[in-house]
């Protein structure tokens, strides 16, 4: 059976050179780089190539990234971190509700340990207006973060605009570039963020490897105690073959950035185009500042989840959006907070693209997913009403 | 200038009444052992002979660490400044 991987935002496969540099770490170049022998100092010299890769990729300076486990680590360690570190200054943090459960699940726990957090709305695409963001600063606020795009519905934020309110409040600024960085160019110092996040295997790096960049002179909490890896704020023993595998990843992604933009946005505007065709199908996220290879959609009178176990049958891998939606069968809360309706939010399939799409790929998707959408249709239980959505509403909400 | 000595520290303990003018500032707030010393010994490599690091920690061994360290390594450790939530340690380079 053909097989189509169309869900590059969830993972994306190892890019071989990456593999190639990451191979001698796990074999006879195992040293810790804390030793001072030769072999501890091949292990951190090559750390600190992939560090000033990483840097590059985004326009940072070395020192100023942070490697860690993950993009939800690098995510945590900045929300809580700064938040904790900055408390004598105020309790009041601003997050989106746009945010990956790395973020909203940090502003609970900071909400239970005494913070104060405002969860900002969004318009229709998902996009946070900066003035929003303005008007809910306080005299305590320490913290905004906003993500840079959203892996659910590929919506780009306008960044830039929003740091600059809180620069001119000096208030720090995060945000989550997990789903963006390597796939879309970055700039630190354009965007004017203090703090990023990203991770590796979004831009064909391994898994077990992210980082955080964060501006030179900000003082942060760390989430790890123990020796003086990444400058004493993040301890433990570095994942060296992974961090290998991620500069190199992030070298080649600054490489090939334009390349790998014009490969797959004309199959992602093809893919909207066509599925728009089927009926009560409608796009989610921004029609224009979304990520290049993301299409995402809402489908009405069918549920997501079974929506992806039929094209998981025909060989095509999707997504449904977050384990919210995936996993605990309940409908997005990003969905909801873009004003979509919860039974229309529980038809939501994603499609990223990647390197390895192919047009005849994009042929199969267009063919198979409105076959699946009117053969799970004949057997909903929703099917019946689909022509009035509004009788079908208000008996759902009866029952 | 009020001097003072720890229990267990062989090196006098000198605080300050005020903070004092350094040449460069390195804030290690939240940082643990030994990123005092290691602070140290790269920020001074930064400065010249006769010119004064102040460092900011919130770590308490440093209380210890600090002036014994620069008793070891022939450097002047001229005094902290004790404010409510960190201390500022000076340092003056002696030796490159």
């Amino acid at each position: 059976m053909r097989k189509v991987y169309l869900d590059h935002v969830a993972t994306n496969p190892l890019h071989p050179e990456a593999l190639e540099a990451m191979l001698p770490y796990l074999k006879e170049n195992f040293g810790n780089p804390l030793s001072i022998y030769e072999l501890g100092l091949k292990a951190r010299e090559a750390i600190e190539d992939a560090r000033g890769k990483v840097a590059a990729l985004i326009n940072a300076n070395p020192q100023e990234i942070i490697f860690t486990s993950s993009g939800a680590e690098a995510n945590n360690f900045a929300l809580r971190g700064i938040a904790i570190a900055h408390q004598n200054k105020g309790n009041h943090i601003i997050v989106s509700r746009m945010e990956h459960h790395s973020i909203l699940n940090s502003a609970r726990f900071l909400e239970k340990s005494g913070f104060a957090v405002t969860y900002l709305p969004v318009d229709k695409y998902g996009t946070v207006n900066p003035e929003a963001v303005k008007k809910a600063i306080t005299k305590e606020t320490t913290l905004i973060s906003i993500i840079h795009a959203s892996p659910e519905v590929g919506t780009i934020e306008p960044i830039a605009d929003i740091a600059r309110v809180a620069k001119d409040r000096g208030i720090f600024f995060h945000t989550d570039a997990v789903a963006s960085t390597g796939n879309i160019p970055i700039d630190v110092n354009a965007l004017g963020v203090d703090l990023l996040s990203m991770a590796a295997h979004q831009f064909y790096g391994p898994k077990g490897a992210g980082a955080l960049y964060m501006k030179e002179g900000i003082r942060i909490t760390p989430l790890i105690y123990g020796g003086i890896q990444e400058g004493g704020r993040r301890a433990g023993t570095e994942n060296v073959p992974s961090i290998v595998g991620m500069g190199k990843a992030a070298e080649l992604a600054r490489k090939d950035m334009d390349r790998r933009i014009s490969h797959i946005k004309p199959m992602r505007d093809r893919i909207i185009k066509e599925l728009l065709k089927t009926d009560h199908i409608y796009l989610t996220g921004h029609p224009e500042n979304r990520l290049p290879g993301h299409a995402s959609f809402a489908v009405e009178y069918i549920e997501g989840e079974s929506m992806l176990l039929l094209l998981a049958g025909k060989g095509i891998y999707a997504a449904s959006g977050s384990a919210c939606t995936s996993k605990a069968l309940k409908a997005s809360p990003v969905l909801l907070s873009m004003g979509i309706p919860s039974n229309i939010a529980q038809g939501s399939v994603v499609f990223t693209l990647g390197e390895g799409t192919t047009e005849a790929d994009v042929d199969y998707l267009i063919e198979t997913l409105p076959q699946i959408i009117t053969r799970l249709r004949e057997i909903s239980p929703y099917g019946k009403g689909w022509d009035h959505p509004e009788d079908l509403l208000m008996q759902k909400e009866r029952t | 200038m009020a001097t003072a000595s720890t229990g267990s520290a062989e090196v006098p303990l000198k605080f300050l009444d005020k903070p004092i003018k350094a040449d460069k500032t390195t804030d290690i707030i939240y940082m643990m052992c030994p990123m005092h010393l290691l602070t140290i010994q790269q920020k001074l490599k930064e400065i010249k002979v006769g010119e004064v690091l102040a460092i900011l920690t919130d770590y308490d061994g440093a209380l210890e660490d600090i002036p014994m360290w620069c008793e070891n390594t022939g450097n002047e450790f001229i005094g902290v400044v004790d404010a409510s939530d960190h201390y500022t340690f000076y340092i003056r380079k002696l030796k490159d």
